[in-house]
């Protein structure tokens, strides 16, 4: 099986997809002739010409509207935004739009939307660059958001958001680009909505997704050199959120850790914790234990950043506050 | 303006104390220096005193429940101003805590039946116990007590591994008496480590680990002490007779104060030499070993000495001692005369330079003038810290040590100058 990034994955899947469908097609602020501001959509506009290759205007809430639209009149739009962070601008169109129009005109039609956004800190661009917002597009009905933490699982899970006819946030982490691994050629989805055990374990269940995945992996490599074996669960959809895997093995390790980018407070963990405690108590051997943010506007300062951001002793700690 | 009450540190490695019951109740007036709870550290059951009078408005964590030092614990101010926890207590310290406390206490209801201690937002545990919902399931399945289960996870709470390790316990199965045998053998025991013992331990191993102790022992002549003592004894009602051990308190405290050498401890790269000479006195107790401390025992009478340890010990047998009554010793003594022991050799009791273990006084042969008559010894060894002194010098606090034992009048000469009499003989 070849071995590509992240960068890639998603690149063939968007090609492959539009090979397979003419009905779909790209919008967004530079997705053409620059080829896109993260080179996802390098060559596109080449290929497949300025129709289905559609530069627009800095102008986020137009790019979901003319989405929403297009999709309303049979077609399959792949929206882009820029960064994650300018999605805010386009809030009204994704979330009073898009999650309803499905269910509030009486299933007359289909919001067949997807909205590819690059989200995450690290890379120094400030607070208002920085967000990891997931949870507050997670939060409403009608809209399914994914993001994955693999090359494989990005491939698969953004050929299904395309095919389905459901609108779909699509988040990128802009630190994953590079991440490499396994992807086949042949063609192939990932279902929508199905948590994944990524690493087995029995002593305890790390859940998370994203970035924190990679993190959260490499916590998993330094517990095991100690002893302690941690499952690591990756929910890569939080709407709607899998959580069967998280319970059974909860249930096996009796312990837990939920490792997320964004802030703690209101967050993924919060919402994970007490399904597991509603659904587990009479298993609950310790607190669960939430690794997050630290709950301040993420510092520019490449120092303040990194010690802002949530990173893999934080996990290793938290692990060993459980055990 | 109400004050902050902080589980208090009691000893330099306590990390956390038990408060064991509240002494008074939310809504009782309570005068400075009286005892408001009482906490269990690793050593003992030590009375807190409240440093402000006023009224007890809150208390911030029920009995039975363990916290780190400097955690609030309650909460003392006017009858009737509005408290602030929030502003009142630092947010640092609450993060920590184990209950979110009320954002805000309204004024204290006025006299009636106060709130039974447990009710209302902080609750009882379930059943009493702090214990997993796991453990939980697995103690009802399995028809345990959880009272009876010792808890290894935070806070004391029962664990999984706490159940399981009782059912292996519980689960083993006895061993058959030989018939030849008349009584079958007693089963073994599992005995959780107490507080005190671990404590102990701890402290124990470190010391024997980390000091590099040295030994010098010296045979001295208990006739006069036993002479003096049973004069002295005549004069005195029963429950204030002197003890050996008295003596040996007050000879030792003024060696130290004559050589201030062995007074000491080591900090890093810096001896500290202690201006006070508070000797340690050991004292067994059922579930371990406590010394307690005699302060400046160097210019106490005997008799304000003999006094001292006696209620000190009383305490400490009653579990009921005060921090000052534990802390701050410089040297430790350590008798175990009354057990009938020639002689033995002691731990040093971090953070001190040094201790005295002190055998039994015997009847013996003495070497007088060229003849060998009826005569009374005492051996006794001191441990030392290498790091802070060595065997010469070892040997000559013994040398000053003997030259106050042997001429107990010595001993006196502070009381017979009136206190005065600062370099002794």
């Amino acid at each position: 099986m070849p071995i590509i990034t992240m960068r890639e994955a998603i690149s063939q899947a968007l090609w492959e997809e539009m090979e397979r469908d003419e009905r779909v097609f790209i919008l967004g602020e530079e997705v053409g002739v620059w080829g896109g501001t993260y080179a996802v959509t390098r060559g596109f506009y080449d290929h497949f010409g300025p129709e289905r290759v559609r530069d627009t205007p800095i102008a986020e809430g137009t790019i979901v509207g003319a989405a929403n639209g297009a999709a309303m009149a049979g077609l399959r739009p792949i929206a882009e935004m820029m960064t994650i962070n300018f999605a805010f601008l386009a809030m009204d169109q994704i979330v009073n739009q898009a999650a309803k129009i499905h269910s509030m005109f009486g299933g007359q039609m289909t919001i067949p939307v997807v909205i590819r956004a690059v989200g995450g800190g690290g890379r120094q661009l400030g607070a208002t660059h920085s967000h990891t917002p997931d949870v507050i597009f997670a939060h409403f009905p009608g809209l399914k958001v994914v993001s994955p933490g693999t090359p494989y699982d990005a491939k698969g899970l953004l050929k299904a958001a395309i095919r389905g006819d459901d609108p779909v946030l699509f988040i990128e982490n802009a630190t994953l680009y590079q991440a490499k691994g396994e992807v086949p050629i042949e063609d192939y989805i990932v279902p929508i909505g199905v948590s994944n055990i990524q690493r087995a374990g029995k002593d305890v269940t790390i859940v998370t997704y994203s970035k924190m995945l990679q993190v959260s992996l490499q916590a998993a490599e330094l517990l095991a050199k100690e002893g302690i074996e941690a499952e690591v669960v990756d929910l890569r959809s939080l709407r709607p959120l899998d959580m069967q895997p998280v319970i059974r093995s909860f249930k096996k390790t009796n312990r837990a850790v939920i490792a997320e980018e964004g802030w703690r407070s209101y967050g993924i963990g919060a919402e994970v914790a007490v399904r597991v405690y509603e659904a587990a108590l009479d298993y609950v051997d310790a607190p669960i234990r939430r690794v997050a943010q630290k709950e301040v506007p993420l510092p520019y300062n490449r120092h303040l950043e990194q010690l802002a951001l949530p990173q893999v002793q934080d996990v290793v700690e938290a692990v060993k506050g459980v055990l | 303006m109400a004050e902050v009450v902080s589980m208090p540190k009691l000893g330099f490695d306590m990390a956390e104390g038990k408060l064991v019951r509240w002494v008074k109740a939310e809504g009782e007036t309570v005068q400075k220096g009286e005892v408001l709870a009482e906490i269990e550290t690793d050593k003992a059951t030590v009375e807190v005193e409240a440093l402000v009078a006023g009224v007890v408005r809150k208390h911030l964590i029920p009995e039975d429940t363990s916290v780190p030092i400097g955690e609030p614990i309650a909460v003392i101010g006017t009858a009737d101003e509005t408290i602030e926890l929030e502003t009142l207590v630092s947010r640092a310290a609450w993060a920590s805590a184990p209950q979110a406390p009320e954002m805000m206490v309204s004024p204290a209801a006025p006299a009636g039946p106060a709130k039974a201690a447990g009710e209302g937002e902080d609750g009882g545990l379930p059943g009493g116990v702090r214990a997993s919902p796991l453990a939980r399931r697995l103690a009802e399945e399995n028809d345990l007590d959880l009272a009876r289960i010792s808890g290894s996870g935070p806070q004391g709470r029962v664990v999984m591994r706490d159940v399981q390790e009782a059912l292996q316990v519980g689960g083993a199965t006895p061993s058959e008496a030989p018939v030849y045998v008349p009584h079958e053998p007693r089963p073994t025991e599992r005995i959780p480590l107490a507080k005190l013992r671990a404590a102990i331990g701890r402290r124990m191993t470190a010391s024997k680990q980390q000091v590099p102790h040295f030994y010098v022992t010296a045979e001295l002549d208990a006739a006069p002490v036993m002479s003096m003592r049973s004069q002295i004894n005549g004069l005195l009602p029963e429950d204030h007779k002197l003890s050996v051990n008295d003596f040996i308190i007050k000879a030792a405290g003024l060696a130290l104060r004559e050589l201030p050498a062995l007074n000491a401890s080591l900090d890093g790269e810096t001896i500290i030499r202690h201006g006070e000479v508070n000797l340690g006195v050991a004292v067994a107790l059922d579930e371990g070993l406590i010394t307690v401390v005699v302060h400046q025992a160097d210019s106490k009478p005997l008799l304000a000495i003999s006094e001292e340890v006696r209620v000190l010990a009383g305490r400490a047998r009653s579990g009921k001692v005060r921090p000052d009554d534990i802390e701050g010793s410089t040297f430790t003594v350590s008798n175990l005369g009354m057990f009938a022991v020639d002689h033995f050799i002691a731990i040093i009791n971090p953070p001190e330079a040094a201790i005295l273990a002190v055998g039994s006084v015997r009847d013996a042969p003495v070497v007088e003038d060229g003849r060998v008559v009826p005569g009374k010894l005492m051996q006794v060894t001191l441990s030392a810290d290498h790091r802070v002194t060595d065997g010469a010098q070892g040997a000559r606090w013994l040398q000053i040590f003997r030259g106050y034992f042997e001429n107990p009048v010595r001993l006196v000469m502070d009381e017979l100058a009136g206190g005065a009499g600062r370099e002794g003989l």
